[in-house]
């Protein structure tokens, strides 16, 4: 889990964050401004082709999203 | 009665809640003609202000050009105010089709249909022409009107990061098993003036085989070698599909837009898109000034290459003034202030001294990214540019901002 929560937070630092703001595994991410739900897409899809797994559209809410710890625990239930 | 107070009270907060945040927004009434010269009355009530505008989308200066007056008062009086239907029923006149025609031979596209907007255009053509196995990958900085019709359309969605090439492709790597990749942006992008890579976005679209659309509302009429945009500054006329743009900035400044590329694309917009469907196209005056506005510009450069020098004179004198600006080559030239308070008191300042324009601050721009956006037109003399420069100079002078860093200017006034 500790190497997953530090692959998503990397993910996102890389893809969404453009300035030095910092991000922690509870940071929120969606609600907090620093993903916009419009963006989300290259984070499923990202989840998706790194851990080999399908996310239904239903289950990748912004509310599922929204931090670094949250995304992980919903990445854990998808891994066989 | 339905409207409760309690009703009206929930608004009043509201409305009020915005006042407190300072984003509730003024009109400024103008009781001229828009030009480099106008009379304004601020606040409401008070006695009318002559002042230099700087801050029109009036870049080719068309806006009350002579001859395009003229133009719209033949047109009404040959094909009448209104067409009190939409285009498809019986609201489509002879000057409808001709504008369109004239639209695609100016930009270089195959046809084009008009919109009321380019508001409308964009919330229309979208989901006119994806669907949900499509991709649409946009800059992050695109028009809020884009956003709007991306909202609008079933395809799937992602960003890039503004003018980010190497994050694009990665983008068009990552959603390769789309039906149709659209790749999506601003010519000239409205808020800091800067213009879309347009040759590297074409070849990685030929390489991906991905659709390229450009909103051309900021650089139809001025941007390229003879004003035809950004894809004729970027050499390529014939890689762009589709080009968005309206008739009310640098086209005659009145109102419409249009959808203007591939033509099965534009059929596609006449037979889907809602906003052409379902509500009257451009008044005819308007189009019969459009018409105009696209022969003066046919039959010369004059206007774009007036704008030219006007823009590099004024980049030029805030320079040499000391202000920070965004750097660029467009007639948008952002005065950077970074915080919110100092762009609203420069703004402020510069209109007691007789120059109008406008401070924008978050959201309208990135937080800690407060500015003046200044706008220059072939309209100004340089006596206009003068005057403004001396205004800047003195306002800045005030604020002690001249001469100085990013840094410096936050360490006094902060983000």
């Amino acid at each position: 889990m500790e190497e997953m929560l530090e692959v998503v937070r990397e993910y996102i630092i890389e893809e969404y964050v453009e300035d030095d703001s910092e991000v922690t595994f509870d940071t929120p991410l969606i609600s907090g401004g620093i993903v916009d739900s419009f963006s989300m897409v290259s984070l499923k899809r990202f989840l998706e082709n790194k851990y080999n797994i399908s996310i239904p559209d239903d289950k990748a809410t912004p509310e599922a999203f929204d931090s670094v710890n949250k995304i992980c625990v919903l990445v854990k239930e998808y891994i066989a | 009665m339905a409207y409760s107070d309690k009703t009206r009270g929930m608004y009043s907060d509201i409305l009020t809640g915005l006042q407190d945040a300072g984003l509730f927004k003024m009109e400024r009434y103008i009781h001229s003609p828009q030009a480099a010269d106008i009379e304004v009355e601020f606040p409401s009530g008070s006695s009318l202000k002559k002042v230099i505008n700087i801050c029109a989308n009036n870049y080719l200066g068309l806006s009350s050009h002579p001859d395009v007056v003229k133009a719209a008062h033949e047109g009404l009086d040959s094909h009448g105010y209104g067409m009190s239907s939409v285009r498809f029923i019986c609201g489509t006149q002879d000057i409808h089709r001709q504008l369109e025609n004239m639209v695609s031979e100016f930009l270089g596209t195959e046809d084009t249909i008009l919109f009321p907007s380019c508001m409308d255009a964009n919330a229309g053509v979208f989901e006119a022409v994806l669907t949900k196995d499509d991709v649409m990958i946009s800059d992050r900085l695109v028009h809020a009107s884009i956003i709007d019709g991306i909202r609008l359309c079933s395809a799937m969605h992602d960003t890039f990061k503004h003018s980010d090439m190497a994050h694009l492709e990665s983008k068009l790597q990552l959603h390769h098993d789309r039906r149709l990749k659209m790749v999506i942006t601003d010519g000239v992008f409205s808020m800091d003036g800067d213009t879309a890579k347009l040759d590297e976005m074409a070849a990685l679209c030929e390489k991906y085989d991905a659709l390229l659309f450009v909103d051309e509302s900021h650089a139809s009429g001025f941007i390229g070698k003879t004003g035809r945009g950004t894809h004729e500054k970027y050499g390529v006329m014939d890689k762009v599909d589709i080009i968005t743009t309206t008739f009310g900035k640098g086209l005659g400044g009145a109102s419409g837009g249009c959808v203007s590329g591939r033509k099965e694309l534009v059929e596609m917009c006449r037979q889907k898109a809602r906003p052409y469907l379902f509500s009257n196209t451009i008044a005819p005056p308007v189009v019969a000034g459009v018409i105009k506005v696209l022969e003066i510009l046919s039959a010369n450069t004059e206007l774009r290459d007036k704008l030219e020098k006007n823009t590099e004179f004024w980049r030029k004198g805030l320079t040499e003034a000391g202000l920070v600006l965004k750097d660029g080559d467009t007639p948008i030239v952002p005065v950077m202030l970074f915080n919110a308070k100092l762009s609203q008191d420069v703004s402020r300042g510069l209109y007691e001294e007789g120059v109008y324009a406008i401070g924008f601050f978050f959201p309208v721009v990135p937080q800690g990214q407060a500015r003046i956006r200044t706008q220059i037109s072939a309209g100004h003399e340089i006596h206009h540019l003068e005057k403004a420069l001396d205004a800047f100079t003195k306002v800045g002078k005030k604020y002690n901002i001249l001469g100085k860093s990013k840094q410096e200017i936050i360490d006094m006034y902060g983000m």
